[in-house]
């Protein structure tokens, strides 16, 4: 789960470490009144859940009041890469003597902690990357053994710092953020950039947080960041009814068990022409619930005009799945075509159950895939 | 034996006494699995299924496991992990999903270099059609033959092996690695496994987006298999940046596409099946 630059810097705040004097506002005239407070130059940063933020000119520089105005008006005004800014971050401005890059992430490729630093901050590290290599210094960290001296010693050669002020405030920030990324089970925290101001103090300018999906329910103090993903109405139910969803811009509605299922059947219905409305995964657990619930979010969808079911049974029960749709169906008769496509367990109950519902189920999913694709159009 | 698993294999089972654990115990049972023992802490004494029931790992090892099978929920699972693994068990498959990444690293960072064999978590285990499986798949799918089957998927796997045996393609081990980004067993270290395995002589892959795994195995493949072997890739109409289900499926780059995979392993010269069921038609 994604974190505002506010949110993270928060936690920044938290964890002790050192953040420019800010306030977040929800409106204009909130935004004008905590600025003309902060005093000039104050920095107008929007508050959004993507990259690229600087370039579409999500972050503002103000110098005095005459140009304040038009500044927060015209970040409040903006979209970017779709997103709405619907909260602005006012920060004191700072001068900056030298930025830098440093994050700490989940290496699956490793599968150790990787610590990342370049002495070219502000910019995209993967720019930065490609252009020279040796600029960027990854560091792989074994859980086990933790952050220790001589990984600062590295940091700091390749960082070209001496200054002794210096390293011992990037030590403490180096050590807070891996410490947070154990503690709060972070994919992600990184400082880009991380500045040096000219009277030698160090500052994260922004913050880049991800919590990993999996560790978020352990922590309890972290709730408060629940459901604010860029997810719209859908997704968020489809959470609640613990279903795995992913909105999609296409015509026919998927209810699969299995991710990779779900997946190969969004592919399928691509291969033979078709497009779909959604990735859904009702799960492993056999649930008429579930089946009910994701009928529900996928057929409030106005673009759909079928719906196709991929149940291949093995914890699922073929059953389970029927009864779910007999249940919704009774709740409230749904007239878009419906194919259903039943194999594995408890395979014959599940198509009896439906033949009451005079609903034909085929065993095979090509069959099935092609039979929807041709109710919204016609098989290519 | 095949690789990993045979109808001699001593199975502990961890969460016995659960819904999932007690009747996947049974099925695994029924099945040819030799389960010798379950743990459930508070539980020990009791029977289920006729197996004995013992309250930690370490008083279970009595009956010599060689294996152990976790179906304990995500805030024990990473616990349970952990007691099998300093109690000496060699072979421990995770079937739950949702254990954090970070505890994941940790164990995987620990049992390097110690001879452990973690398959999963997140996955629906390892079967040896014609002997014994570990997990929760479903055996009647399976046929015994010569084809090394690797998934990073449960249902899909279920999908190719159903097309696999109407063909009359047997398998010799089918092993679900899990969706997690951070994994016990990858592609790779099954595929060393299959490569000296006498009982197979082919090997699908069926990989997904996210992570650069089936680009290393497709190097594998091609300089150290030598044996024949082709693909599935699920997620070509997955979106960037959204998770698909799997923790681990998602895309983040321009190397972890579905497209990405598929060029690599076209590259090495390993076919990949457009339809899930076209792998069968590959193996010929």
């Amino acid at each position: 789960m994604n974190l505002y630059e506010y949110q993270g810097k928060e936690l920044f705040a938290q964890y002790r470490i050192p953040i420019p004097k800010g306030k977040l506002a929800v409106n204009r005239s909130d935004a004008v009144g905590y600025a003309l407070q902060a005093g000039f130059p104050v920095v107008v940063k929007a508050q959004v859940l993507t990259g690229g933020r600087g370039k579409s000119g999500g972050i503002k520089v103000v110098k005095n009041e005459a140009e304040l105005d038009r500044a927060v008006d015209d970040v409040f005004s903006l979209r970017i890469k779709g997103f709405a800014v619907e909260k602005v971050l006012i920060e004191e401005g700072v001068n900056i003597d030298k930025e830098i890059y440093m994050s700490i992430l989940t290496n699956r490729a490793t599968e150790k902690i990787t610590l990342i630093a370049c002495g070219q901050g502000g910019m995209d590290i993967e720019e930065v990357a490609k252009k020279d290599a040796a600029a960027v210094l990854k560091m792989d960290i074994d859980p086990l053994i933790g952050l220790r001296s001589h990984h600062f010693l590295k940091l700091f050669r390749h960082l070209e710092i001496s200054d002794q002020s210096v390293i011992y405030q990037m030590k403490h920030i180096a050590g807070k953020m891996y410490e947070m990324f154990n503690e709060l089970y972070l994919s992600l925290v990184e400082i880009n950039p991380l500045i040096i101001t000219s009277g030698k103090r160090v500052l994260a300018l922004d913050s880049k947080t991800v919590i990993d999906d999996n560790g978020f329910p352990f922590l309890k103090e972290m709730e408060r960041f629940a459901n604010q993903d860029d997810k719209n109405r859908d997704e968020i139910d489809a959470k609640n009814a613990n279903l795995s969803f992913v909105a999609l811009d296409g015509d026919i509605g998927c209810i699969v068990n299995g991710a990779g299922l779900a997946m190969a059947t969004m592919d399928m219905i691509k291969h033979f022409g078709g497009d779909p409305a959604n990735f859904l995964d009702i799960g492993g657990s056999s649930n008429p619930d579930k089946v009910v619930n994701a009928l529900k979010i996928i057929t409030r969808n106005p673009r759909v005009k079928a719906i196709l079911f991929n149940i291949f049974g093995g914890i699922t029960r073929c059953d389970d799945v029927a009864k779910g749709i007999k249940e919704a169906l009774l709740k409230s008769p749904i007239s878009l075509p419906i194919v259903i496509r039943l194999t594995g367990t408890n395979q014959s109950e599940g198509v009896e159950i439906l033949k009451g519902l005079k609903l034909p189920a085929t065993s095979s999913m090509q069959e099935a895939v092609k039979m929807a694709v041709e109710k919204c159009g016609g098989v290519k | 034996m095949s690789i990993l698993l045979d109808k001699k294999t001593r199975v502990l089972v961890q969460g016995i006494t659960g819904r999932d654990g007690s009747f996947h115990t049974k099925m695994m049972m029924e099945y040819g699995t030799k389960v010798i023992a379950g743990v459930t802490p508070g539980k020990g004494g009791q029977k289920m299924n006729g197996v004995p029931v013992f309250d930690t790992v370490s008083d279970a090892m009595e009956m010599k496991p060689d294996a152990a099978c976790i179906f304990v929920p995500p805030a024990f699972a990473v616990d349970a992990l952990w007691e099998s693994v300093e109690a000496g068990i060699k072979l421990i498959t995770v079937i739950t999903e949702g254990i954090p990444t970070l505890e994941m690293m940790k164990v995987k960072n620990h049992i390097k270099g110690r001879g452990i064999t973690i398959i999963g978590p997140n996955c629906p285990g390892i079967i040896t059609p014609g002997e014994a499986k570990i997990g929760i798949l479903p055996g009647s799918i399976f046929k015994k033959g010569n084809v090394g089957v690797i998934s990073r998927s449960g249902t899909l796997t279920y999908e190719v092996v159903y097309a696999l045996t109407e063909k009359g393609i047997g398998q010799s081990t089918v092993i679900g690695i899990g969706g997690d980004p951070i994994i016990g067993s990858r592609f790779l270290d099954l595929l060393e496994k299959f490569k000296n395995d006498k009982k197979t002589d082919s090997v699908v892959i069926i990989g997904e987006i996210g992570g650069n795994d089936e680009i290393e195995a497709a190097q594998f493949i091609k300089e150290e298999l030598k044996k024949p072997a082709c693909a599935f890739i699920a997620g070509k109409s997955a979106p960037a940046g959204k998770k698909m289900g799997h923790a681990g499926a998602i895309i983040s780059g321009s190397s972890d596409t579905a497209q990405a995979k598929i060029e690599a392993l076209l590259g090495m010269g390993i076919p990949v099946a457009a339809l899930p069921q076209d792998v069968a038609g590959l193996l010929k």
